[in-house]
């Protein structure tokens, strides 16, 4: 299967689906949902490569989870629902904490995994917590801050369709042109700084984009699960290809197919929440990768394998023969 | 490699002071409390291969890391072409003695060797056909042509050092800071990278390696730079590569220095 036949299949393919899904969408406001979670799907997607090698995946969560409070308290201070403040209240979370997973690891023996999950946990009990007193407290408009913990897509309102389809644009660009030093700070920190990169404002960058990632996919995808949606097709397109750029753009399309997924299927079928049916998607797309993906997939190397042994099969069996021959006389002598 | 990029030619310009390529004073670094390295000053000439030699933790690596600032260094000055090291990195290559990179990396055997083109290239540029043909140059240079489009976990482990070789030479360094090269590659390897340091060489750039082998280094290098914790010699080769000081470096533990050719069997005894 060639990379551009394949390519240019699906595409084809892609424009089909696009079609009949464009008729289905009749309802423009549904149709700027459908966008901005394909979108967000897209930039979560591309993100999440870089955070998939940098071995980050567990930091999406805890970022994830930490957003929790910081979002149920912004609305608590300005009494209303916007993305930017939830940005801002999620992001200051973030910072927290991070800056608390730095504290337990440098003063306690607690490694780094189970500092980040003690942080998780104790900042989502505390959004729990929160949430809850939001929801019985005096705060009118409060319907929907629930949406949060599993996102509920089709209760976007104009801005905020906006808001997520111009910060997943934006996250896409920076991306795009900062793609070479994403790349080697990813893959040999240290010559990175050698030819002169700093290094830390990259990580730093890198790590932000994240927070922004997880932050707007929130209301679309909920707490909870947003993060599978940075790492899942990330790691799913690694099954495709051994090549960086081919695997972010891989990458890119499944988030994009999973984000188009859930918005389609929960704005159809009642009211189901769309963070697990995007989650579904991508999950199902990582099941397919791992079965047929072209460089790693189970398929693929059961089929290297036989043709090996096909080839070489009884060159094998006549040198394990004599292998075992030669151990057991050595054995002997041991004796 | 005769490339005259706009950058180059910078270099050739900022070279043109009397500055040595590398210039250490009074070293000194330490990982815990003990120093594994105390006072070391050198001074390198333009144009010339230097070999560092000295037992198995005399403190080489560090010394190379020290001096490119990826240790701190409790004392001493290192100045690269008369300049902080801050301000030289793109006069300098650095091959390390184990990459410590992740070797599953979605990337190839080429793909790593254009990264050394990377410092080159503007804050937005892309590495496009040009920096391509540097890179499959400088593959082919190294021998490894063949595998310019293998992953680089597929590669045996002298390959992946050759491919982190290529890379450096893409880098179009001036100075270059090699550890230990030549470990674990094959005769013929050896043989091609020795002529590729004296290629560099012939171009007036400088190259400080790491070597292990006593029996080859009065044919590779031009300077020798004894090191075990303290300098113990520093000097054209013909001077400083002596029975005498080599047993102070090694500390009587040079039974294999007969394979030089140089010890009498008495002195490797004792
Ligand atoms: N990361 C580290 N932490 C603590 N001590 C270290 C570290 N790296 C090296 N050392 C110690 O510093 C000393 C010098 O090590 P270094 O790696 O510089 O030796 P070397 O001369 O390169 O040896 P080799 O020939 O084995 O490569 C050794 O005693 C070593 O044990
Ligand atoms: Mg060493």
């Amino acid at each position: 299967m060639t990379g551009a036949g394949w390519r240019s299949r699906t595409s084809r393919k892609g424009e089909r689906i696009m079609n009949t899904l464009w008729a289905l969408l009749h309802d423009p406001n549904m149709r700027w949902i459908f966008i901005s979670c394909t979108l967000l799907g897209l930039s979560s997607g591309v993100i999440g490569c870089f955070s998939y090698l940098r071995k980050q995946s567990l930091m999406g969560d805890t970022l994830a989870h930490a957003a929790l409070p910081g979002i149920c308290i912004a609305f608590m201070l300005t009494g209303t629902k916007s993305i930017l403040y939830f940005l801002i209240g999620a992001g200051l979370a973030g910072v927290v904490a991070t800056f608390g997973i730095g504290l337990i690891t440098r003063h306690s023996r607690i490694k780094h995994d189970s500092a980040m999950g003690i942080v998780l946990s104790g900042f989502f009990g505390l959004g729990i917590v929160l949430l809850t007193i939001v929801q019985h407290g005096g705060y009118g408009n409060q319907a929907g801050l629930d949406k949060f913990l599993f996102g509920q897509a089709a209760s976007m309102i104009g801005s905020d369709v906006l808001t997520l389809s111009i910060v997943s644009l934006f996250l896409i660009t920076i991306c795009y042109f900062l793609f070479k030093q994403f790349k080697l700070v990813s893959f040999d920190p240290g010559f990175a700084k050698g030819i002169g990169y700093s290094v830390g404002f990259y990580e730093q960058l890198l790590m932000l984009l994240m927070v922004v990632a997880v932050v707007v996919g929130i209301q679309a995808v909920g707490v909870i699960l947003v993060a599978s949606l940075i790492i899942t097709p990330a790691v799913s397109a690694r099954y495709w290809t051994d090549r960086l750029g081919v695997m972010v753009a891989v990458s890119g399309v499944f988030g994009a197919i999973s984000g188009a997924t859930g918005a389609i299927v929960s704005s159809t079928a009642s009211s189901l929440p769309t963070g697990p049916l995007t989650v579904l998607a991508a999950t199902a797309l990582f099941v397919l990768s791992l079965l047929f993906g072209s460089k790693r997939g189970l398929l693929i190397r059961r089929l290297v394998q036989q043709r090996m042994k096909r080839r070489l099969g009884f060159a094998y069996e006549e040198q394990a023969a004599t292998a075992s021959v030669d151990e057991r006389i050595n054995k002997e002598a041991a004796l | 490699m005769s490339r005259t990029d706009s950058k180059s030619t910078t270099f050739v310009m900022e070279r043109e002071s009397i500055a040595p390529p590398l210039a250490v004073n009074g070293l000194t670094a330490a990982y815990q409390k003990k120093p594994v390295l105390r006072g070391v000053s050198f001074t390198v000439t333009e144009g010339e291969l230097v070999g560092v030699i000295g037992p198995n933790g005399a403190g080489k690596s560090t010394m190379m890391k020290a001096a490119l600032g990826l240790i701190p260094r409790l004392s001493g000055e290192v100045l690269v072409y008369g300049k902080p090291y801050k301000q030289q990195r793109k006069l300098v290559g650095y091959v390390p003695q184990r990459e410590s990179v992740d070797w599953d990396f979605p990337t190839n055997a080429l793909d790593v060797v254009m990264m050394g083109r990377y410092g080159h290239l503007g804050l937005f540029g892309r590495p496009g056909a040009k920096e391509r043909a540097i890179a499959l140059e400088c593959l082919a240079k190294v021998g490894m042509a063949d595998f310019a489009s293998r992953q680089i976990s597929q590669l045996s482990g002298g390959q992946q050092q050759r491919v982190f070789l290529a890379r450096a030479l893409a880098q179009d360094a001036s100075l270059y800071f090699m550890d230990e090269p030549f470990a674990g590659v094959d005769a013929a390897t050896e043989k091609a990278i020795i002529t590729l340091l004296q290629e560099l060489k012939q171009e007036g750039k400088t190259v400080i390696v790491v070597h292990h082998d006593l029996a080859t280094v009065e044919e590779y290098f031009d300077s020798v730079l004894l090191l075990n914790v303290e300098v113990m010699g520093y000097g054209k080769t013909k001077d400083v590569f002596t029975q005498d000081l080599l047993q102070r470096t090694y500390g009587g533990r040079l039974a294999f220095l007969d394979r030089s050719g140089l010890a009498q069997p008495d002195i490797t005894k004792g």
